[in-house]
C-alpha cells in the first residue's frame, strides 16, 4: 500500500513537469497550428534563467588572501559576491539561498518577451507554410537557442539547489498512520507538484472566466469566423504563444533544483511532451494536461521493481507502449478533436 | 537514341571501374608502397585525438583535448615538458617523434560509437593519422577499437571503465591506461568495509547498458565476498533524467547502502534525487545510510555539486596525488589553463607520451612495433605511480584512488578528497578471469594494415 | 529511355556522372593545402553521402509523394544493420546475402509497424511511427542484449568476432566484407600532381546500387502507383468518396521505403560491420526528415542534396580546430588574427551543432523549397542575366 501511494506521488511529481510542457505546446497547437520543435528549448531556457540569476547574485570581487594557497600554490583568491558586500553575509546568503524562486520572478517578464520575439520574429511567417518546414524551422531554432546556452554554460548539468528551508523531505506515511520512514517525500519535489497546479489551474481559469480568454478559445475553435467578426485574434494569439512559452520556462525554472540543468534538457523532453500531447489528444488543453500525469504515474509504476522483474524492459518502453494502445483505442487521443492535425 | 548511348557509355564506365577495383590488391588507404598504414613520410606524423564535442560529455572531451594538446607540446619540445622530465623511460627528446614535428586531427565522437567511427576513420582515411586517442564512454572505445584494429592503427583508449574494453573486447591494436571496474570494485571494497561494517546490505541501481552491468557486477561480487548482502539490484534506462520512482523504494527494502552504478548526467541526477529524498539523514538497520558511487569523476562531482559531501567512490587519478609525476602534470597544465586536470585529462596526457615513447623505444611507427614495446612496459612518472602495460590484455596496472566528497572544499577544485590509494597488487586479477572473457578471451593478432 | 522521359533521363545521367565522379568533384582541393580541410572525398565520407542520399530518397517516396510523415524510419535503418552483421556473423563476410537479409528484415518490419500505424493519420501517424521506433532502440539498446539473449550487443553495437560461426568463410577471402573476394575497403589511390584521389570498392557498389535506387524511385513517382500516392497527399477524402480505398496504397509506400531504409542500413553494416542502437534512435529518425525537407521534398534529387549537406557538415565542421583556423588566418598580422578565429571559434569544431541550426533556419526561411529551389533559382538567375534581366536577381539575394 505504501509503496503504491508512493509511486502515485511520484507519477503526480513526474506529471506535473510534463503536462506543463504539454499544456504549452497544445496552446501553440491550438491557437496557431504550429508544430513547435523549440517548445524543450524554452523549457531548458527556463531553467536556464535560473542558473543566470543564481550567477548574477553571486557576482564576486577577488580579494587574495597570503595565507592561504590554491591549486598550484599561488596565494588563494577568495571570491566574496557583492551580494554579501552590500547586505552583510547573513542577508547575502539568504538572498542567493532563495535564488530558485527569486528566478521565478524574473523569468516570467523575460519567458514572456522570448515568447513574443519568437512569434513575431519567426514563427508568423510559418503559419501558412506546410508543418514539415515549421518542424525544420523550430528545429534549428532549438539547436540554436541550446547552443548558444551550451557556449556560456558549458554542458555539465549545473546545481540550482532550492532554498535550504525547503531541503530534505517530509515523512507523509507518519501522517497517514504507516510506520516511519515508509512514504518519505522530498519537500521541493511537493512544491513543485503544488506549482504545476497552481499554474495550470490559472491557465484554465485565465481561459475559461476571462473575456480574452473566451475569444481566444473561439478562435481556436474557429479562426476564421471570429476573424470576420472584427477581432484581431492575431494579436491574442501572439499573447498566448508568449504565455505558452511562459509556462514551459517557469516548468524549467522549478525543475532546476529536482534536477540539475544542463544544455541538452529540452531535447530530453520533446520528444516525451509530443507524446503527451497527442496521446492527450491535438487541440485539447484538458487532454494534454490529463495524458500528462497519466504517462507519469504509469511511467513511475512500471520502473517498480515488480514491474521489471514481470517483464524486462517495461520501463523503458512504457510510455511508448501506452501511447501506442492509447492511439490504436481511441482515434483522437484521449480527448482530440476532429481533423486536428490530421492531414 | 542519343540519350541511348550516352547512359551505355555511363555503364561501361561503371564497369570499368569496377573491373579496376578487382585487380587492385586489397588495401585500406595507404597507397600499396607504404609498409603499414599511414607511415609518415614527410616531416610531420599526425595523431588523431577522437573526443565527445557535442553532446552531455562535451566538457570531459574537451578536458581531454586540452590535454592532448598539451602533451603535443611537451612532445615537440614546447611549454615546461611537464611530465618529459620524470618519466622514467628517457627516450623522448622533445624532438617530436622519431625526430618527425607532432601535429593533430580532431574529431567529434558525439559519444555514440557510429559517430565515433566515422570521425576515427576520417582522421585515417583522410588525415592520414598514426594514432587514435580519446573517447569517454565503454561503447565508443571498444567500437573505435575495432576499428582500429581493423584499420591497422594503434587505439590508445581515453576513459573507458568497462571490463569489456580489455576484456571480452581486447585488441591487440587497443591499448587501455584507465582502470576498469573490476579494479574499483578491489579497491572500494576493503574501504567500505572497514568504513561502514562488513554486514551491510546493499541495493544497487544500474545504468542499463554493458558498462553499467559490469560494474554491478563486479561490485557485487567483491561487496559479497567480505559479508555483505545485494538486496536489490535495479536497471535504470539510459535515457532517464528523473529516478524518483528508483530511488523512492529504496529506504523501504531494506537496505541501508545504495550503490549508483552510474555515470556522468545519470549519476548527477541519481545522486541528486538520492539527496533530495534525504537518504543520508537516515538510519536503516540500526545504521547510518551510505551511498557509495563506484566511479568518481570531477566533472561529476561538479555537476553534484554539495550533493557527494561524503559519498565513496573511486578514481583513476586525482590531481591532489603527491608524487613527481603528478605535479609536473599538474603545474604544466594548471598554468596552461588555469585549472587542475581532470582523470580523463591525465588519462589523455599520459596515453600520448606512452604512446610516442613506444615509437621512439621501437624505433618505428609501425603499430606492430609500436604494441610489442608497450607490451609489459613498465614505468613512472606520469603521475599514477609505479605503473605495468600488461601484456596479455594491454591493461595497464596500478594504484587505485578510493576518494570521498569533501565536507569543506575551499575551492571548486578539492570537492574530492582521496581516502585511500589501493596498491596496485590488491586490484590485480589473472588475464583469463570471467569477468574478462575468460580462457576465449584474446587479443587477436597485431594489424599493420599492409 | 529505360522506360523514362527526356527531363528524367537526364537527371538520372547528371546523377550517375556525378557518383561516378565523385572521388573528383569532392577533392577539389590539392592535398596539403589549407583548403584540404573541406575535402570530402576519402571513402568514408563518400560512403555515406550515398548511403544517406538511398535512405533519403526512400522516406521521400512515403513523405513526399503521400504527406504521412514517419517519425521512426530509423527504426528501419538499424534493423537492416542489425540482420547483415548477423549474416556476417553467421554465413561469411560476403556482402550480398547480408543486403538481401537486411532489404527483406526491413521489409517485414514496415509491414508489421506500417499496418499498424497507418490506421491513423497526421500527427497521430507520426506519434505512432515515433512510438515503434523509440521501443526499438530502447530494446536493442538494453533488453536485447542480456547475456542470455544477446541480439544487438547494445551500447558497443553488433560486430563480428572470432568465434562466431561464419561457415562459409574461407581462408583466402578477406577479413572484411567483400563482395565476392573483392574487400569493401580496398582503395585505389590515384595521386596526380599535388591531388590525391581515392577510388574504393565500397564506394562504388554503394553508388551503383544508389543509381539503381534513384532509378526505381523515378519509375515510382511517375508511375500510376505514384500518382496514387499523390491523391493520398492532395485529397484523401476525395478518394475515399470515389470508391478507392487509400490504405493499401500507403501501406505499399510504407514499406517500400521502409526497404529503402533496410538497404541503406544494410550497406552501413557491409562498409563498417558494426550496427550500433543509436542508428534507431528518433534522433537519426528525425536526420532523415530533415534531409528529405532541407532538400525539398516531394523532389526526386532534393533528399540526396539533403542528405549530403548534413553529413558534410558532420563530418567536415566537426573536424575544424583552432590549430586549423589559425593556419587559414596566419597571413593577417597577430591581432586581427586572433580576432578572426575568435569570431569564427564558436561555428567550427564543438560548435557544428549551432551552424547546421543556423543553416536549417536559413534555408527554410528563405528557401521554402529546400534545396532544390536554391538551385532552381540559381539556374533562373543565370538564365536570366544572361537575357540581361535584371528583375531576378533582387529575388535570389535573400538565398545568400
Amino acid at each position: 500500500m505504501d509503496a503504491i501511494i508512493l509511486q502515485i506521488l511520484n507519477g503526480l511529481d513526474k506529471g506535473s513537469a510534463y503536462a506543463l510542457i504539454a499544456l504549452g505546446l497544445t496552446l501553440i497547437f491550438g491557437t496557431l497550428g504550429v508544430v513547435n520543435f523549440a517548445h524543450g528549448a524554452l523549457f531548458m531556457i527556463g531553467a536556464f534563467c535560473a542558473v543566470t540569476v543564481q550567477r548574477l547574485l553571486n557576482l564576486s570581487f577577488q580579494t587574495v588572501d597570503e595565507t592561504q594557497k590554491d591549486f598550484l600554490g599561488n596565494p588563494l583568491k577568495v571570491d566574496t559576491p557583492y551580494v554579501e558586500a552590500w547586505f552583510g553575509p547573513e542577508v547575502g546568503a539568504t538572498i542567493i539561498d532563495w535564488s530558485v524562486p527569486l528566478a521565478v520572478v524574473f523569468a516570467i517578464p523575460i519567458m514572456l518577451a522570448v515568447g513574443y520575439a519568437m512569434e513575431r520574429g519567426l514563427i508568423k511567417h510559418f503559419y501558412k507554410r506546410p508543418h514539415a518546414d515549421q518542424i525544420l524551422v523550430t528545429f534549428g531554432l532549438a539547436i540554436v537557442l541550446q547552443e548558444i546556452i551550451k557556449y556560456f554554460f558549458g554542458a555539465n548539468p549545473i546545481q540550482t539547489p532550492e532554498p535550504s528551508a525547503l531541503k530534505g523531505s517530509l515523512d507523509i506515511g507518519l501522517m497517514l498512520g504507516f510506520d516511519p520512514n515508509a512514504i518519505i517525500y522530498p519537500i521541493w519535489r511537493l512544491v513543485y507538484f503544488a506549482f504545476a497546479a497552481v499554474i495550470i489551474g490559472g491557465v484554465f481559469a485565465f481561459l475559461q472566466f476571462t473575456t480574452f480568454g473566451m475569444v481566444v478559445r473561439a478562435g481556436m475553435a474557429d479562426r476564421e469566423t471570429v476573424g470576420l467578426l472584427g477581432i484581431n485574434i492575431d494579436k491574442r494569439f501572439t499573447i498566448m504563444f508568449g504565455i505558452a512559452a511562459g509556462v514551459a520556462g517557469l516548468a524549467g525554472v522549478m525543475y532546476g533544483p529536482l534536477n540539475p540543468p544542463n544544455y541538452h534538457m529540452g531535447m530530453d523532453f520533446l520528444v516525451l511532451s509530443f507524446v503527451v500531447v497527442v496521446v492527450g489528444g491535438m487541440g485539447s488543453l484538458p487532454g494534454a494536461v490529463a495524458a500528462g500525469f497519466l504517462l507519469g504515474v504509469l511511467e513511475s509504476f512500471a520502473s517498480t521493481t515488480w514491474a521489471t522483474t514481470t517483464i524486462p524492459g517495461i520501463n523503458q518502453i512504457i510510455i511508448y507502449l501506452v501511447a501506442i494502445i492509447i492511439l490504436l483505442t481511441r482515434p483522437r487521443g484521449l480527448m482530440g478533436r476532429k481533423g486536428v492535425m490530421e492531414e | 537514341m542519343s540519350n541511348n548511348e550516352l547512359t551505355r557509355r555511363g555503364l561501361l564506365r561503371t564497369g570499368a571501374v569496377a573491373g579496376a577495383g578487382v585487380a587492385l590488391p586489397t588495401i585500406f588507404t595507404a597507397s600499396s608502397a607504404a609498409a603499414y598504414t599511414n607511415e609518415p613520410t614527410g616531416g610531420t606524423v599526425t595523431l588523431g585525438f577522437n573526443v565527445p564535442q557535442t553532446g552531455p560529455y562535451a566538457d570531459e572531451g574537451n578536458d581531454e583535448l586540452l590535454a592532448q594538446q598539451l602533451a603535443v607540446e611537451h612532445l615537440n619540445g614546447e611549454g615546461d615538458g611537464g611530465c618529459l622530465n620524470t618519466f622514467t623511460s628517457k627516450a623522448l627528446k622533445g624532438n617530436g617523434i622519431l625526430g618527425k614535428k607532432v601535429t593533430f586531427v580532431t574529431g567529434d565522437t558525439q559519444t555514440k560509437s557510429d559517430a565515433a567511427r566515422a570521425s576515427a576513420k576520417s582522421m585515417i582515411e583522410k588525415d592520414g593519422a598514426i594514432m587514435i586517442n580519446g573517447g569517454s564512454s565503454s561503447g565508443v572505445a571498444v567500437a573505435v577499437q575495432g576499428l582500429c584494429q581493423d584499420a591497422g592503427v594503434i587505439f590508445m583508449a581515453g576513459l573507458t571503465h568497462s571490463n569489456d574494453t580489455t576484456g571480452k573486447d581486447r585488441k591487440k591494436n587497443g591499448f587501455r591506461h584507465f582502470f576498469n571496474a573490476y579494479m574499483s570494485a578491489a579497491a572500494l571494497a576493503p574501504v567500505l568495509s572497514k568504513e561502514m561494517g562488513a554486514d551491510r546490505r546493499a541495493y544497487h541501481l544500474t545504468a542499463d547498458y554493458t558498462w553499467g552491468w559490469t560494474q554491478q557486477e563486479s561490485i557485487a561480487a567483491a561487496t559479497e565476498a567480505m559479508g555483505w548482502e545485494t538486496v536489490n539490484n535495479v536497471l535504470t534506462p539510459l535515457a532517464s533524467t528523473d529516478f524518483s520512482s528508483y530511488i523512492a523504494p529504496v529506504l523501504n527494502s531494506g537496505a541501508d547502502v545504495l550503490v549508483l552504478n552510474h555515470y556522468g548526467g545519470n549519476m548527477v541526477n541519481s545522486l541528486t534525487n538520492a539527496i533530495q529524498f534525504g537518504l543520508l539523514d537516515k538510519v536503516a538497520n540500526g545504521k547510518d545510510f551510505k551511498i557509495v558511487v563506484p566511479l568518481y569523476s570531477e566533472l561529476m562531482a561538479a555537476g553534484a555539486g554539495e550533493n557527494i559531501k561524503g559519498v565513496l567512490g573511486s578514481m583513476n587519478y586525482n590531481w591532489q596525488l603527491d608524487n613527481e609525476g603528478s605535479k609536473a602534470f599538474v603545474k604544466s597544465f594548471g598554468e596552461k589553463y588555469g585549472k587542475p586536470p581532470s582523470n580523463s585529462a591525465q588519462t589523455c596526457y599520459a596515453q600520448v607520451l606512452l604512446y610516442a615513447d613506444a615509437c621512439e623505444r621501437a624505433g618505428t611507427f609501425n603499430p606492430c612495433g609500436v604494441a610489442e614495446a608497450l607490451e609489459g612496459f613498465e614505468f613512472d612518472g606520469l603521475g599514477n605511480g609505479k605503473t605495468l602495460y600488461r601484456a596479455e590484455d594491454h591493461q595497464c596496472f596500478k594504484d587505485v584512488l578510493v576518494v570521498r566528497g569533501a565536507q569543506n572544499p575551499t575551492n571548486a577544485y578539492d570537492t574530492l578528497e582521496i581516502v585511500e590509494v589501493t596498491p596496485v597488487e590488491q586490484v590485480m586479477y589473472a588475464p583469463d578471469h570471467p569477468m574478462f572473457g575468460g580462457a576465449e578471451a584474446s587479443l587477436g593478432e597485431c594489424n599493420s594494415g599492409a | 529511355m529505360l522506360g523514362l522521359d527526356k527531363k528524367d533521363t537526364s537527371l538520372l545521367i547528371i546523377v550517375a556522372i556525378l557518383t561516378l565522379l565523385a572521388p573528383f568533384i569532392l577533392n577539389p582541393f590539392p592535398t596539403g593545402s589549407a583548403m584540404a580541410q573541406f575535402n570530402a572525398g576519402y571513402p568514408d565520407l563518400m560512403q555515406r553521402f550515398v548511403i544517406f542520399g538511398i535512405f533519403a530518397i526512400g522516406f521521400n517516396i512515403l513523405f513526399g509523394l503521400t504527406g504521412y510523415l514517419s517519425f521512426g524510419h530509423a527504426a528501419f535503418l538499424g534493423v537492416g544493420s542489425y540482420s547483415a552483421v548477423w549474416m556476417f556473423k553467421l554465413l561469411s563476410y560476403n556482402v550480398i546475402p547480408a543486403i538481401a537479409l537486411s532489404v527483406v528484415v526491413a521489409a517485414l518490419f514496415s509491414l508489421l509497424i506500417g499496418y499498424v500505424s497507418l490506421r491513423r493519420s497526421g500527427i497521430y501517424f507520426s506519434i505512432l511511427t515515433l512510438a515503434f521506433a523509440q521501443m526499438s532502440f530502447a530494446l536493442a539498446y538494453s533488453v536485447l542484449s542480456n547475456p542470455k539473449f544477446n541480439l544487438t550487443n547494445g551500447e558497443t553495437g553488433l560486430q563480428v568476432y572470432a568465434d562466431d560461426p561464419q561457415i562459409f568463410h574461407r581462408d583466402s577471402l578477406p577479413d572484411m566484407p567483400h563482395l565476392f573476394g573483392l574487400s569493401m575497403r580496398s582503395t585505389y589511390k590515384l595521386d596526380i600532381g599535388a591531388w590525391s584521389f581515392d577510388f574504393n570498392a565500397g564506394y562504388y557498389l554503394c553508388a551503383v546500387i544508389m543509381m539503381v535506387m534513384f532509378y526505381l524511385a523515378i519509375r515510382i513517382f511517375r508511375s500510376p502507383f505514384g500518382m496514387m500516392l499523390r491523391a493520398v497527399k492532395s485529397n484523401q477524402q476525395r478518394m475515399n468518396y470515389t470508391g478507392l480505398n487509400p490504405r493499401p496504397y500507403t501501406l505499399a509506400a510504407f514499406v517500400i521505403s521502409g526497404m529503402y531504409a533496410g538497404l541503406a542500413g544494410g550497406l552501413m553494416a557491409a562498409m563498417d560491420p558494426l550496427a550500433g542502437a543509436e542508428r534507431m534512435q528518433w534522433t537519426a529518425s528525425g536526420e532523415v526528415v530533415l534531409m528529405t525537407i532541407l532538400g525539398g521534398a516531394g523532389t526526386l534529387i532534393g533528399p540526396v542534396l539533403g542528405a549530403g549537406f548534413i553529413k558534410y557538415f558532420e563530418n567536415i565542421f566537426s573536424k575544424i580546430n583552432d590549430n586549423i583556423l589559425h593556419q587559414w588566418f596566419s597571413f593577417l598580422p597577430d591581432g586581427i588574427e586572433d580576432f578572426m578565429v575568435f569570431i569564427v571559434h564558436p561555428f567550427i569544431g564543438k560548435g557544428w551543432h549551432l551552424t547546421l541550426g543556423i543553416l536549417f533556419m536559413l534555408v527554410v526561411i528563405f528557401l521554402p523549397g529546400g534545396l532544390v529551389e536554391g538551385g532552381q533559382r540559381l539556374g533562373k538567375w543565370i538564365r536570366n542575366r544572361g537575357k540581361g534581366a535584371t528583375d531576378a536577381k533582387t529575388k535570389q539575394e535573400p538565398a545568400e
